[in-house]
This record gives C-alpha cells, structure tokens and sequence, in this order.
C-alpha cells in the first residue's frame, strides 16, 4: 500500500514563528467564521421566536350588547372574539368576561382569570361568590378575594355605555407579577 | 443462505467499521455483581425510544394548529387504525419514563453512584430529569383541549411570577397576550424539536460519561471512594472480576425493557390515552383543569402553599432544588457509598417519595376545590320535610354552603365537614361564622336575608350526632307525637 506523507511539523519539531502565527490566524478565522455563521442563523431565529413579546397590542373598544340586554343585580358571562387574533387562531380566539350590571348605567367586567393562577373562575348566582375550580380561590360579587389563595381582587375591563350599547375594552390574560 | 447473509454482514462490518465502533462499547467490563438494580437507566432510555417512536407516528396525523390539533386527535383517536393505541402508548410510555427516571435517579442517590469521578453522569442525568419533566408537561398541553388551553395560561402565569422578566417569559409561552393561533406552535416545536434534541444530546453525553468511568459498582460498607486512589482500584477490580457488558449484563435490560413495553402496550390496548376534554374554547368556563398525574404533586403543593410565601415559594422552590440536585456530587464526591453509612440518603430519598406520594394523593383529592354541582340533601339527611330545618338545608345548598361542606359525605370538602356541627358551635358561633366569614371562609353578612341566617342556624344546630340519620326519623316521629 503506498504510504501518502504529509510534511507536518512532528510534536518533536517545534514550531517556527510563521507557523505559530499562521496557526493562531488560521484558529481565530475558523472561530470568527464560525461565529459569523451562527449570528446569520441565530439572529433571525431568536427575532422569529421572541418577537410576540415585543408585540405591542392595543386594546380594542367592542359591543357586548344592549344595555338592556343586562339584568340590574345581575352577574352573566359575555364571550367575546379578540379582534387582533392570528387568522388560524380558530375557537382559540374566543374569550369570555362576567359583566354585572350595577345600576342603571353602571357596569363592571371582570376578568375570567383568577389572579393566583389563571384559572377560569365560575360565578354562583345564589352564592353570590365567583369560585376558582383549580386551587379553591373564592371572590365577592364586586371581584375582592374573599378566601382562598388569590393575591388580588379579580382584574377589571375597561366598560363603557354609548349609544345604548355596552362596550369593552378587549386585553391581554392579565398576568399576576412579583416584581 | 446462511453463508450469503453472513458474508453480506462481514463485508458491510469491514466497510462500515460497526464491530470496530461498537464492539469496545458492548465488550466493555461491568461489576459482576451489578444485577436488578442496574437496569433503570437502560428502561429510561427505552421509554424515550418508545416516545419517539410513536411520536414521530402521531406526527404523520397531528397538525399543530390551535384551530385544528383538537379535530386531528379525535381523528386520531377514533378513525386512524392503531391511533388509539398509538397516542396510548405514547401517554404510558412518558408515564414509564417518568417512574423509570424517577428510580434511576433514587438508585444513583441511594449507592452513591454520583461520587467521583462520575459527578457529571449525575448532573447530566439532573439535566435529563428536568427534560423529561418538561416533556410530559409540553406533551400534554399538545393534547388541545380545554385543559391543556387552561394550562398555558396557568403556566403563563407562574412564570409571571419570575422577578423583572416574568411578563415577557409569560408572553413568550403564550406567544402573545392572550391564547391564539400562535401558542400551540410554540409549544410543538419545544416539544417535537428543541427537547428530543436536548435528550438525545444529553443522553449521548451520559452514556459516554458511562463508558468513560464504568459503572458504579454495588456499594459496600468500608469501601471508601478516594479521588486520589479511585480509578486505580476500580480498574484493577474490574480487570479482575469485571464481566462484559454484552451480554452477561445486557440481558437483564432485555428482559426488563422488553417487560416494560409488554405493559405499556398493554395499558395502552385496555385502557387507551387519556380522554379528549372539551374543546379549547376558552370562552368555555366550565373547565377544571388538572395536569397529568406526574405534575399533580405540584399541582397540589400550589394550592397547599401559605399564600404570604408563595410568589417566592414558586420561583425559588424549585431553583433551590435544581440547585441541590446538580451541586450533590460537587458537595459530596468521596467517602462511602453504602447507604447503611449514609442513613440521610436513604432519609432523603423515602421523604421526598412520602411528600411527593402525599401531595399527590392531596392533588387527585384536590380537597381545596369547591363542588360545583352537589346533590340536593336527601330528606333522609335533612330529617325534615317543612320548617325551619328543612328551609336551612335548602339556603344551604342554594347560597352555595354545599359546595364547601360536607353533610353526611355530600358536598365540598373545601371547608370543614359539618356534619356533626350542632356538636362543636352553639348558635351564636354559628351566627358569628356565617355572618363575618372565618378562616378561607367568605362572610356572607351582606348577601344572606335574616330569615335565611335563622334557617340556615336550625339547620346546622340540627345536625348532631344524637340525631344521626337512622335516629332522626324516629326524633321527628317523637317530635310530631307530642
């Protein structure tokens, strides 16, 4: 079998000062090169995938019906669809609210959320007491913790009344934060 | 035949270099005495395989669009042939990589295994803990349905709770403000590309970090690890009593991998995957979400967690045990491997399987949530059919006390059981509680009418032992005579 020899220098040689320094270049090139090619590769990776923080969405005003639509005293769920959804959102678009009418022109939304985890709390008419199913979080009709683990009152939609309508302002999941 | 296949193979081998490859690694020298204990980590390995065996099957029908992954699991689930059995397979077989990583770890902690010069083969392993962890918890938020829409936001939510950065991290697992087209994609490709690349590298890391050190052997009492004096000893123990690896200690992982897949296909055919749960409307309030049983625990340690400390109980619980975990080798990496001259280890090891054991048990309880639809009071129960008893049980289960209270085994158990309270509270206390709230109890002052309190009071001073349900008729009976 013929033998192929390559004139490297062995380890017994030492290295001449060119080769040193042709060595470091050739080592910082592939480096850079190499850092080049993950920056063309992870910058529009990391942009694509951490871009929907960055997204800044508005809240939007809507109609959820009729004033007169809504009972004085009462508290009801209202699903709403949020108007700045990703078209193959599908049934995840949807979104629901207890809306209690106060008085004559008064209205309060509450969240869904309750405020220790997000789960979606359910409203006990003859309780009088909105329920968390996850963690046993219980809130007074006017959203205030009434027992449970919850660290805030349930949060509340921006609500208005114009032209005989009842309106909301669509937000974002509220989210609880330490800091 | 038999002449053409094995000259086939021997050509292919010299081209290929397979026994030159593998050969070293199957031949390499184990203890002789590493028996039962030793096959967890290859029955891990082999749930992960089944996972992704029968996830890269799941994949040819699942399409990870929020608005259709629930239509192609039913379709999955219900026409696709072994669909069922497949998706089984696969909620059981991360169920059994779940117990398997679980016990290998508890046997690693329990011989010591992590001491020099293996601390990387323990932290590596901690690395893949957490992994599969995440994998049973993105894998079923992948199952989209109301629960697993749920979940996102209870995850959202928790990590909301990190210091400076918890709403970012929060939009992040949403993919935005709210759920949408963009959750379930995310949560795809973490779960289907990102982790499975993470195991397969750690897993290739740990099983060479194994071929590095060899295995550990069984510990015994005196026989101390000394770094200075370690890889000398064992390589002369091995040389002298070693076995290799194929097959006098493979056949144990044969035999208990191929027992492992028996059963988990056997879970799969008779029980099947788990149930699709409404679908993932979150317009849908009558949900309860629960994760699967492996993050009960948590589940339950979320709900058992003194409100006061909890925003720092979610974050620094477990960074604090991912700590401990991955600093064990580190803090302790000599001296005897015996757990009988290390009886915290075994301490260790039964409280953290007693804790989890009982959260869990507390979590499939779940005794913290109310009963959102209790039966109605039998008369039995009740011991009246008019007057004020009668009118009290009524009030109790409309306004809701039901729902929190057991009477005679129905209800809620959110509160205490109040089935014998005429014994403990006089009217007074009872008044007192009803009206101003207790203890995690709502007061109930200014949504109760007085006559409703009064009935609500006969009632509860009713339910005494001395008038237990079979005493109760003959009372009433008693009652009426006179």
């Amino acid at each position: 079998m013929n033998q192929v020899t390559i004139d490297h220098p062995s380890p017994q040689r030492p290295l001449t000062p060119e080769e040193i320094t042709r060595r470091r270049f050739l080592e910082k090139l592939c480096i850079g090169l190499s850092g080049i090619c993950a920056a063309i590769l992870g910058i529009p990776l990391v942009g694509f995938v951490v871009g929907p923080i960055f997204r800044k969405t508005t809240g939007k005003w809507i109609s959820v019906g009729n004033i007169t639509d809504y009972e004085i005293g009462k508290t009801v769920s209202v699903t709403i669809s949020d108007p700045s959804s990703l078209p193959w959102a599908g049934i995840t678009a949807k979104n629901a609210l207890w809306l209690r009418r106060v008085n004559e022109g008064e209205f309060i939304a509450f969240s869904v959320n309750c405020t220790h985890l997000g789960c979606p709390v359910r409203w006990l008419q003859d309780a009088d007491l909105f329920m968390c199913p996850c963690h046993g979080g219980v809130y007074y009709s006017d959203g205030t913790v009434a027992a449970g683990p919850p660290p805030k009152p349930l949060i509340r939609y921006d609500v208005r009344t114009a032209n005989g309508q009842v309106q909301i302002k669509t937000m974002a999941i509220p989210i609880t934060t330490t800091l | 035949m038999k002449r053409l296949v094995v000259g086939t193979w021997r050509w292919l081998d010299d081209r290929f270099g397979i026994s030159h490859l593998i050969g070293p690694s199957l031949k390499h020298l184990v203890p002789h005495d590493a028996r039962w204990w030793y096959v967890f980590g290859s029955a891990t390995l082999l749930a992960f395989i089944v996972q992704v065996v029968t996830g890269v099957a799941l994949a040819f029908s699942y399409a990870s669009s929020s608005s259709q992954a629930y239509e192609t699991l039913q379709f999955i689930t219900n026409e696709a042939p072994f669909g069922r059995f497949l998706r089984g397979m696969h909620y059981f077989g991360a169920s059994a990589m779940v117990l398997m990583v679980g016990a290998h770890m508890a046997q690693t902690f329990l011989f010591g295994s992590y001491k020099f010069p293996r601390e990387m083969n323990w932290t590596t392993g901690v690395l893949l803990l957490a992994f599969t962890l995440g994998m049973g918890f993105t894998g079923q938020l992948l199952r989209w349905d109301q629960t697993a829409a749920w979940s996102v936001v209870v995850a959202a939510e928790q990590a909301g709770r990190v210091p400076w950065i918890g709403d970012f991290l929060a939009q992040f697992i949403l993919g935005g403000t709210t759920i949408g087209g963009a959750t379930l994609s995310r949560f795809f490709a973490i779960h289907v590309f990102i982790m499975p690349a993470l195991i397969f590298v750690f897993i290739g890391i740990h099983l060479m970090l194994v071929l590095r050190h060899g295995i550990a052997e069984p510990p015994i009492a005196g026989q101390v690890v000394d770094p200075a004096t370690y890889r000398v000893e064992y390589e002369e123990r091995m040389r002298k009593t070693g076995r290799p690896f194929w097959p006098d200690g493979a056949w144990r992982d044969f035999v208990v991998g191929t027992g492992l897949i028996v059963v988990i296909a056997l879970l799969a055919y008779f029980i099947g995957p788990p149930k699709l749960d409404d679908p993932p409307d979150p317009s849908i309030l009558n949900a309860d979400p629960r994760p699967d049983w492996y993050l009960l625990w948590y589940f339950a340690l979320l709900a058992l967690i003194p409100p006061q400390v909890e925003g720092y109980a979610l974050i620094l619980a477990p960074v604090l045990i991912g700590i401990l975990l991955l600093a064990a080798p580190i803090l302790n990496n000599r001296g005897e491997r015996a757990p009988s001259r290390r009886p915290w280890s075994i301490a260790v090891v039964l409280l953290s399987v007693i804790m989890i054991g009982a959260l869990w048990i507390q979590g499939a309880r779940s005794p913290w949530s109310p009963n959102f639809d209790p039966p109605p009071l039998p008369e039995k129960v009740v011991g009246a059919t008019s007057g004020p008893v009668f009118e009290g049980a009524k009030v109790f289960r409309d306004r809701g006390c039901l729902n929190c209270h057991l009477i005679d085994r129905i209800g809620g158990r959110r509160g205490p059981d109040l089935t014998y309270v005429g014994d403990k509270l006089s009217e007074s206390d009872i008044v007192i509680r009803i009206v101003n709230g207790g203890v995690n109890m709502p007061a109930f002052g200014s949504s109760l009418k007085p006559e409703e309190v009064n009935a609500l009071v006969a009632f509860l001073q009713s339910r005494k032992r001395s008038l237990r349900t079979e005493n109760r008729a003959a009372y009433n009976k008693n009652v009426a005579t006179h």
